[in-house]
């Protein structure tokens, strides 16, 4: 019969990190999970890229010049990286949020008064501007490249298209805190559609769509009204916004992200000189 | 120092501001191996950097600086120069490598391939966290802004868009609204998706150049840098209340006057030139506005296919060129509104306020 100093030690033995971390990853729980284990050989680091849902974004094998963070700055990644971010603390903030004039700004205030880890709003918004930044760099640097030239054209469009809901992501939230910062700068940037040609009340031509002696384009049937659901930035306008703002415009920028990161593969990969 | 101060309000004056900043631009470009380098990014970067940090100790420049919206710009401010830096640099290195017959530094690598596991994923995984430590540690240091519960009928003057709306803003001085808040950027999106089939030089794609792709980085420069992120900048920093312009260093007076005598093209003709009064008929009275705008988007384009644009319209074919001229008129169009409000305090050049009809 041993004793129990020999027992004792192959006990630590046993429970020493390395033996530990054989054990789980000999495990049937962890090899149904993760495949094909640490990528230690080059094969493996070749099936994981296969095997992973979100790894498989990237191909197997990818230029050196196309990597280096001189040639990228890394911006597109970034952008994407802010968007997920924003994606999550925003799901965070709307357990809180109530988009109706008499809570919006007192959850607002709540948000970091009263919620345990009071920093999302925080993380969210300069969050959400660093997103706005990141997106135009990363335009300039596909543009200083010349990136955006055949075979990559159509994906510079899906990209332009991506800037424009970055923007309009970022204004409808802005709205959202119901501050005076926040009423304003909207009233402010959607008043501008109220001067849209034809199709705003005070816009070129408007005042030549009547039927007989009905104006058609008034400041309750223009496109400031579509855009706000009244004639001024009220209730109406926070319930737009928010709705745009929470689902409308996320599902519409994350299948463009879909199309934009499937096509960069088809297209060949980031960009390199032929 | 008030002397320094006063110079620098004087600076920051739009059209010094704005013409200076283009003048640097174009001189840049045309002489890149001396602007683009390290000394040169050194200087101009510690310079930024010193009045930054000198300038805090005002009262109103820090006001203006620190508000808590304001401070992704600055970041801005150094992010965007630093990035024109640094691709410039590489495309003068780039330029000087093709000029002597060796490859382009993405060149060099581009036919090995790396397994992206860990190459790639490794450098993905360190932005990430560098970044998530950023953003947490910016969040820690500076709440976010949250002002006096909204209040429909008390308006804050200025009245400010969000911060990347501004550059638009700034253009309601020199447009109307259907213009400014409407067309232009409109004309910003088609442009921007138009310029993959406009630009149908096969060079440099791929890599950093200027010299191959002169024309085209010149002109997309000039709208962002000067057009969109200065403007952003103006608009954020330099305009107080009632839009008027107010110095980094200056008090946002709420009583400062601007005098606006601005004056329709109409009057200056009708009224002025031939010593008339005003017709009453509008079209008769912005007779020449409406020649003045057809002139400058029709004449133009046919007159600069057989002139200097020559060669765009032999390699480009009609439509290709058409399109691209529009596109630069519209785009020239602010910046020649610009200088005529300027020079000429010019309002209009087509004023018609019964039909909103302004240009």
């Amino acid at each position: 019969m041993p004793n129990l100093k020999d027992r004792l030690r192959e006990g630590l033995e046993f429970l020493s990190p390395s033996n530990v971390g054989k054990y789980i990853q000999e495990s049937q729980i962890y090899r149904s999970i993760f495949r094909v284990g640490v990528p230690d050989s080059d094969r493996k680091r070749m099936l994981v890229m296969l095997g992973s849902v979100f790894l498989h974004l990237h191909p197997v094998k990818v230029r050196k010049s196309g990597i280096r963070m001189r040639y990228t700055w890394c911006m597109g990644g970034i952008t994407f990286f802010l968007f997920l971010v924003l994606t999550f603390t925003g799901l965070l903030l709307m357990f809180y949020y109530r988009p109706t004039l008499e809570y919006a700004y007192v959850d607002i205030i709540d948000l970091r008064e009263q919620v345990p880890l009071g920093i999302m709003r925080e993380i969210h918004r300069w969050g959400a501007h660093a997103m706005v930044i990141s997106v135009w760099l990363h335009m300039y640097r596909v543009f200083m490249t010349g990136s955006y030239k055949p075979p990559r054209e159509f994906n510079w469009n899906v990209g332009v298209i991506l800037l424009v809901l970055t923007l309009l992501l970022s204004f409808t939230g802005y709205l959202l805190p119901w501050d005076q910062l926040a009423i304003w700068a909207i009233t402010v940037g959607s008043g501008m559609a109220r001067a849209t040609p034809f199709l705003g009340h005070e816009g070129p031509g408007a005042a030549l769509l009547t039927l007989g002696d009905i104006p058609l384009v008034s400041n309750t049937s223009d496109a400031r009204f579509a855009l706000l659901g009244g004639r001024f930035v009220g209730e109406a306008a926070l319930l737009r916004f928010y709705v745009l703002h929470c689902v409308g415009l996320p599902l519409v920028a994350g299948f463009l992200m879909a199309i934009h990161f499937w096509r960069i593969r088809r297209d060949g990969g980031i960009s390199g000189p032929v | 120092m008030e002397f320094i101060k006063d110079f620098i309000n004087f600076l920051s004056d739009p059209k010094i501001l704005i013409v200076l900043a283009s003048a640097l631009l174009f001189v840049s470009l045309r002489y890149p191996h001396k602007f683009y380098t390290d000394r040169a990014a050194a200087i101009v970067f510690s310079g930024m950097a010193l009045f930054l940090v000198l300038s805090m100790f005002d009262a109103d420049f820090r006001l203006i600086v620190s508000k808590p919206d304001n401070v992704p710009i600055v970041g801005m401010l150094f992010l965007v120069p630093f990035f024109t830096w640094f691709s410039m640099r590489e495309a003068v290195r780039n330029d000087k490598r093709l000029a002597d017959g060796k490859p382009l530094t993405e060149q060099e690598e581009t036919a090995e391939k790396v397994l992206t596991w860990p190459d790639l994923v490794y450098t993905e995984l360190i932005c990430m966290v560098v970044l998530t430590v950023v953003l947490i540690g910016w969040s820690l240091l500076l709440p976010a802004p949250i002002e006096e519960p909204a209040n429909p009928s008390a308006s804050p003057n200025p009245s400010k868009a969000p911060w990347y709306f501004l550059g638009l803003q700034e253009m309601l001085v020199y447009f109307d609204p259907w213009l400014a808040g409407v067309v232009f950027p409109s004309l910003i999106i088609v442009g921007l998706m138009a310029i993959p089939y406009i630009d149908t030089n096969p060079k440099g794609n791929g890599y950093y150049t200027l010299k191959e792709r002169k024309w085209e980085i010149s002109v997309f420069l000039f709208g962002f840098l000067v057009l969109w992120i200065l403007l952003v900048i103006l608009g954020t920093f330099l305009r107080g209340p009632n839009w008027s312009f107010f110095g980094p260093y200056e008090y946002w007076d709420l009583h400062k006057l601007e005098a606006l005598v601005n004056v329709n093209l109409s009057e200056y003709i009708w009224v002025k030139a031939l010593g008339m009064g005003l017709p009453g008929n509008p079209l008769i009275r912005e007779i020449f506005g409406f020649i003045a705008i057809l002139a400058y988007f029709l004449a133009i384009p046919a007159v600069l296919a057989k002139t200097s644009f020559k060669r765009f319209y032999n390699t480009l074919g009609a439509a290709r060129y058409h399109t691209m001229v529009f596109l630069l008129l519209a785009m020239a169009s602010l910046p020649i509104k610009m200088v005529l409000r300027w020079l000429f305090n010019l309002k209009y050049i087509v004023g018609i306020p019964e039909y909103f009809f302004n240009i």
